[in-house]
């Protein structure tokens, strides 16, 4: 369901769990469907042995993928204009991750309305693995 | 990347969704889409990320008859070469960054076209010592009409020296 602007307020914020003890079964899945065979992924003998990382981790498009579910299920569907984040740090296997999108601004274009949010998602030591900025139309 | 027919797929946009664990039924139930403001199967806001499947060079994707850098009976499938290291890195950086902007829903049945553009360049001081090398590409998703849908930008990084090291 679009969202009202009668019923908005700067400040406000929505959030919901997008993962919970993510398995290595879904970055697999996601690189099946996103077509990113990066072996950091999904190939532990590789990501220990040659890159030295402690395991493989998320695509950072992964985690903007379910990070991006939390915001249309605020927003509506069809209802983003924009969405960007940074990846501030690497998410590995058995991570649970909350996003969230809190309302900057609520402004009219052309007799539109949008909204500015900003937007966090955090593991459950409240690591931020990305953050990030998205705007959406909303209802008069 | 650079892709010349992306065509948007109801069952790629399904598994997509299943892979982000998006169960919204505007993702693969085409009545239920109906419905809604869309009108049909609409793909999720990170989805064109999968024209990779449709880039023929795509280097993260192994390719028939090729060596590939991930482990095979040993941790890189890559010969090593006389006097050269066994590389086996992405080559490719850290992805750092991504941005879109969304011009109009993309519907299932859809078929984009991608261009990628160079954009800025720039380097900062790494928190660990090393220089940190961002690079920006551009890519525009356009239907078959010429409009624009999408336009997504890639921010890159590179350490100085090898992130495999």
């Amino acid at each position: 369901m679009p969202l009202k602007l009668s019923d908005l307020n700067v400040g406000d914020v929505y959030r919901e769990e997008v993962c919970n003890n993510l398995s290595r079964t879904q970055i697999v899945q996601y690189a099946g469907t996103s077509g990113d065979y990066n072996p950091l992924h999904s190939d532990e003998i590789f990501t220990t042995q040659i890159a030295g990382y402690p395991s493989v981790f998320a695509h950072g498009m992964l985690s903007m993928g379910m990070t991006g579910r939390m915001l249309t299920n605020y927003v509506g569907d069809g209802r983003l204009t924009a969405y960007g984040v940074r990846f501030t740090a690497q998410v590995f296997p058995g991570a649970t991750l909350t996003a969230s999108a809190t309302i900057d601004a609520i402004r009219e274009e052309n007799g539109e309305h949008f909204i500015d949010l900003s937007v966090s998602t955090q593991d459950s030591e409240g690591v931020e693995v990305i953050k990030g900025q998205a705007s959406a139309r909303v209802d008069a | 990347m650079a892709v010349d027919k992306f065509p948007i797929e109801a069952g790629h946009i399904m598994m997509f969704a299943r892979s982000i664990g998006d169960a919204n039924p505007i993702y693969y139930d085409e009545d239920y889409a109906k419905g809604t403001e869309p009108g049909g199967v609409v793909a999720p806001p990170t989805f064109v990320q999968a024209s990779a499947q449709f880039d023929p060079d795509y280097f993260l994707r192994p390719k028939i008859g090729q060596e590939w850098f991930g482990s095979a009976k040993g941790p890189t499938g890559i010969t090593p070469k006389e006097g050269g290291g066994s590389g086996g890195g992405s080559g490719g950086g850290l992805h750092a960054e991504q941005h879109y902007v969304y011009h109009k829903p993309l519907v299932a049945g859809d078929t984009l076209t991608a261009t990628v553009k160079p954009g800025k360049s720039w380097e900062k001081e790494g928190r660990r010592g090393g220089k940190l090398m961002f690079s920006e590409s551009v890519t525009e998703y356009r239907d078959l009409t010429g409009e624009l849908v999408v336009t997504a930008t890639s921010v890159g990084v590179r350490t100085e020296r090898p992130a495999t090291s």
